[in-house]
């Protein structure tokens, strides 16, 4: 069964398209300084091409079906490349939704004796225009979501170096903010490297923590703790005032932690720690360990 | 029956677990522990985990009686040589083992060992000079 709207694209698609893009010209809807009118043509030819085809199974409502394949795939490149452009995913959901006036005009010139059949042509046609609008900009958001991923993705791995200051000394410099996932992250790798340097004294710096939260803290304090268990230390330094504050207000226990103002005051804690045997052998360098 | 080896060295024992812990295993070693330092009469107990890359609630609970034991028994524990996997699993379950000193490895756990002893033994000489006096 074929639907009057795809009659109506089967039987005037050069029209329709002239007028789909008089009507963008007209409606405002079109970016010269962003897009030529060539390409835009061009856009709109293939998008009426594969609309054409995909109603042909007589199928409008659903759009996740395999008769849009095509025209969905033509859907994600358009969005991929608009955002590109610079669009904005209204303007792209826009693009679409303007070809609704040029349709129905059409079909009501067409059908003018029935005004039933074009008044439930148009719902049918509003609602699958509306949904492959949709789409677009669901597309925009995925491809959104995506970027986000991998930023996080690669602020996790940057985010997390722990250097060695002296001998038996390393230091881990916390910038951000601490989620579970980082946090989990930070852990690992400090504990690791203590295995691997022989460390004694670990110095966790959170002058680069903005806020620390209860999560944050116990967080901490986990850290703290398996670092003890693994046979080392754990300086914690750079609290802020508001944060001492904050934590003092939140009740969490740091008793069993060594805390210090600066990573200048931790080193220098950890150094005289370690200074009976260091003065026995000589400081070494840093990093040779 | 499996049975994980104690060794003596002077006044201290050294365990070293080179398997996969079960329940069974564990509750042994906490038995053979606990009455070989009242058989040698050791003043510390050095076990060494750095093989041991699975821990569950039990185990750790064992590490922290056997040190709890000890310090009973007058000898001191050191753990020595704890994965970063394990110590994030203890973590994680809530054992913080509070009572259990802990080293890198064994020649850290055995100068810590050996440092604290002497303090005892001078703590003990002092004693004795002021009886003398």
């Amino acid at each position: 069964m074929t639907t009057r709207i795809h009659e109506i694209l089967r039987k005037y698609p050069s029209e329709l398209l002239t007028e789909w893009l008089n009507a963008m010209t007209a409606g405002g809807v079109r970016r010269d300084a962003l897009m030529k009118e060539a390409e835009l043509r061009e856009q709109c030819a293939e998008f009426l091409r594969l609309l054409t085809q995909a109603t042909e199974q007589g199928n409008l409502t659903d759009i996740t079906g395999s008769a849009f394949t095509p025209a969905r795939e033509m859907l994600e490149r358009l969005s991929r490349s608009r955002s590109l452009q610079g669009f904005s995913p209204a303007e792209t959901a826009t693009f679409i939704f303007s070809f609704k006036q040029p349709l129905f005009d059409r079909m009501r010139r067409e059908y003018a004796s029935q005004p039933e059949v074009v008044a439930d042509e148009m719902w049918g046609g509003t609602l699958l225009l509306d949904k492959l609008g949709l789409y677009t900009t669901e597309v925009h958001q995925r491809a959104r979501e995506e970027v986000i991923m991998r930023q996080q993705q690669e602020m996790m791995e940057l985010s997390t170096p722990v250097v060695q200051l002296w001998d038996r000394i390393v230091c881990l410099p916390l910038i951000g903010t601490l989620d579970s996932g980082r946090t989990q992250t930070v852990m690992e790798t400090l504990l690791q490297r203590i295995v691997e340097t022989g460390a004694e004294i670990a110095i966790i710096d959170i002058t680069g923590v903005p806020t620390v939260d209860t999560l944050t803290a116990q967080h901490l304090i986990k850290t703290v703790t398996a670092t003890r268990l693994m046979g080392a230390e754990c300086v914690i330094s750079g609290i802020r005032p508001q944060i001492a504050q904050t934590i003092v207000h939140l009740g969490v226990d740091l008793a069993g932690v060594v805390t210090k103002s600066s990573v200048a005051g931790a080193f220098s804690w950890a150094l005289k720690r370690l200074n009976p045997s260091v003065s026995a052998q000589g400081p070494r360098t840093p990093g040779k360990a | 029956m499996e049975r994980i080896p104690i060794l003596r060295m002077g006044r201290v024992l050294l365990v070293t677990i080179q398997v996969d812990m079960h329940d069974q295993l564990a509750v042994t070693l906490q038995d053979d522990l606990t009455s070989k330092i009242v058989e040698t009469g050791a003043r510390g107990v050095l076990i060494d985990i750095s093989s041991l890359e699975v821990v569950d609630s039990f185990i750790g609970r064992i590490l922290g009686n056997i040190a709890t034991m000890s310090r009973v028994l007058d000898a001191q524990t050191v753990v020595v040589g704890m994965q970063p996997a394990v110590a994030i699993t203890l973590v994680e379950l809530g054992m913080s083992l509070p009572g259990v000193r802990t080293a890198l490895d064994v020649e850290k756990g055995m100068a810590l060992l050996h440092a604290s002893m002497e303090d005892d033994e001078v703590v003990l000489e002092v004693a004795d000079a002021s009886l003398e006096d």
